[in-house]
């Protein structure tokens, strides 16, 4: 780490001389990612990739990162933490510099960043990949402290293994209580694969248990899909939508009661999904607006709001793609090749993007929802006729199939970005 | 299931995919050299599920290393409907002739470097 820091100092010492160039040459440029997830992490190898004289700085508080797809696998018994895990080594190999603190503080103007330890990273652009931060308190009755009562695991990690835990702990007979916020939030079909999975675990371990999932929204992703695997597969899940009540107005974590307009459910498991925003850097930087989202260029993924910030994956407002690891992994890519042409005085060449979401609602059970995007009316648009979900009727060898290609899928991405 | 199933069959030629894990490697090495700046668009997103890497573990091909005709007939027929498929169907509908043909060069490339 001294190493690191004395290389540091120096730059920062050279940098009033590198702000003042009236061109940034090739060779002198830096590019400061913060965030280390699926957008950071793959903005910044890409951009060593694509121009390796190009200095990439990563800020990240973690020296372990715990990926959130397939982690309601791990509440549901089917696979362990450490499969969701990696280590930053294979982004260091690419030679990215690795800050492992938080930033505390980002100065647009000067194109300047402060990290916990009082160090100042200056940038030519500078990347956030903050992903999300839950709204404390958005949810009346649910903050930090009632999250250890009642898990979110929106976060992988500890909240994981806690509601794991806590399912495995709970005496057979009992009611777990799940609710889905309204939109935005990070992973649409997340709450969804969810429920299906701790349905699952309860039929096969304690089918006296009952799973009621109370939703913010009357309509969510691959609805029919699921709903029809649920109608199917899980006598023992209930979904309750908004218009039918679903609405959760409070918790009390004491009692483990959930409250909406109509009733107070007392349950043994409670798993709160709640509200989310842009990681809090994002305030910090200017570049979230009133709802609590970065507005982008859909070509460069450059703020709407400051000039040489660029924001991608789950803070940013991405149009019609969703939040989710594959989205954040595809814009991190563009918005690196973006940043290299911008460096060169070149223009960014108009984009395509893909997502592919897969669920698993059971062992050898998956679904997807696809899409194919491209700019339009100041946002990322759907391509239309492109997309879609899986059929709604479809053979067991389908189902499996999806399956196999979501871990697949998990196998290719973590090497891409981690490996 | 480690057929791949169909696209697996589709896309594969004999002999590309027996290349040395070490030539895979390297051909790796240049892919992400300078010419990967002139990617063509979608391109880049293809490898969220195709891996670079030989090694990884899943029933989605590699895309390095096929010709650009085996991508571009396997994209066509998707997008017609004429070639069952789980997810590619719905993703080849996204893309023009022109923009295959360009993503189908580029793969082709990479392999020949």
């Amino acid at each position: 780490m001294s190493a690191s820091l004395s290389r540091r100092s120096l730059l920062a010492g050279a940098s009033a001389s590198l702000i003042a160039a009236p061109a940034v040459a090739q060779g002198t440029a830096h590019i400061v990612v913060i965030g280390g997830g699926f957008g950071g992490s793959s903005v910044a190898r890409s951009l060593k990739q694509l121009a390796p004289n190009i200095r990439v700085t990563m800020v990240e508080p973690n020296r372990v990162f715990t990926a959130c797809p397939f982690s309601n696998e791990v509440i549901a018994g089917l696979r362990d933490l450490p499969a969701q895990q990696f280590t930053y080594d294979g982004v260091a190999r690419s030679g990215v510099e690795i800050d492992f603190t938080h930033a505390s503080a980002i100065d647009a103007a000067a194109k300047r960043v402060t990290l916990a330890d009082g160090t100042v990273l200056t940038y030519d652009r500078l990347v956030l990949s903050p992903g999300i931060d839950i709204r404390w308190g958005a949810l009346r009755g649910y903050d930090e402290a009632a999250s250890a009562r009642m898990p979110h695991a929106w976060k992988a990690g500890e909240q994981t293994m806690l509601l794991r835990r806590q399912l495995e702990a709970m005496e057979d007979g009992g009611l777990v209580v799940m609710s889905a916020p309204d939109n935005p939030f990070r992973c649409p079909p997340g709450p969804y694969e969810r429920a299906s999975l701790i349905a699952w675990y309860l039929k096969t371990k304690k089918p006296k248990s009952k799973l009621i999932l109370l939703d913010a929204k009357d309509n969510f992703s691959k609805q029919r899909l699921f709903q029809q695997a649920w109608s199917q597969l899980f006598p023992n899940l209930e979904w309750i939508g908004l218009s039918k009540g679903g609405k959760v107005s409070s918790v009390d974590a004491n009692t483990l009661s959930v409250t909406t307009d109509f009733e107070t459910y007392k349950a043994q498991v409670v798993n709160i999904i709640p509200p989310q925003r842009a990681g809090l850097i994002a305030e910090a930087a200017g570049v979230s607006d009133r709802s609590g989202w970065c507005p982008i260029d859909p070509v460069t993924f450059e703020s709407r709001l400051q000039p040489n910030i660029h924001v991608i994956g789950d803070a940013a407002v991405a149009g019609a793609m969703p939040k989710s690891a594959f989205a954040a992994n595809a814009q991190a890519k563009v918005c690196a090749a973006a940043i290299v042409a911008l460096l060169h005085n070149r223009t960014p060449q108009e984009p395509r993007l893909i997502n592919t979401c897969y669920s698993i609602v059971m062992p050898d059970y998956g679904i997807s929802v696809a899409g194919v995007y491209k700019p339009g009316k100041g946002l990322l648009m759907d391509i239309e006729g492109a997309g879609g979900t899986s059929p709604l009727q479809a053979p067991d060898s389908t189902r499996k199939m999806e399956a196999d290609l979501a871990l697949g899928w998990y196998n290719t991405i973590t090497r891409e970005v981690f490996g | 299931m480690k057929s791949g199933g169909h696209m697996a069959a589709a896309l594969s030629r004999p002999g590309i995919v027996m290349r040395s894990a070490i030539g895979l490697l390297l051909l790796c090495v240049s892919a992400s050299g300078a010419g990967a700046a002139e990617m063509p668009p979608g391109a880049s997103s293809c490898t969220g599920c195709h891996a670079a890497s030989p090694t990884v573990d899943t029933p989605a091909p590699r895309l390095v290393g096929l010709s650009a005709a085996s991508i571009e007939d396997a994209m066509s027929a998707w997008r017609s409907g004429s070639r069952p498929a789980t997810v590619m169907d719905r993703i080849a509908k996204g893309f023009s002739d022109a923009e295959i043909k360009a993503i189908a060069a580029w793969y082709e490339a990479q392999g020949a470097k």
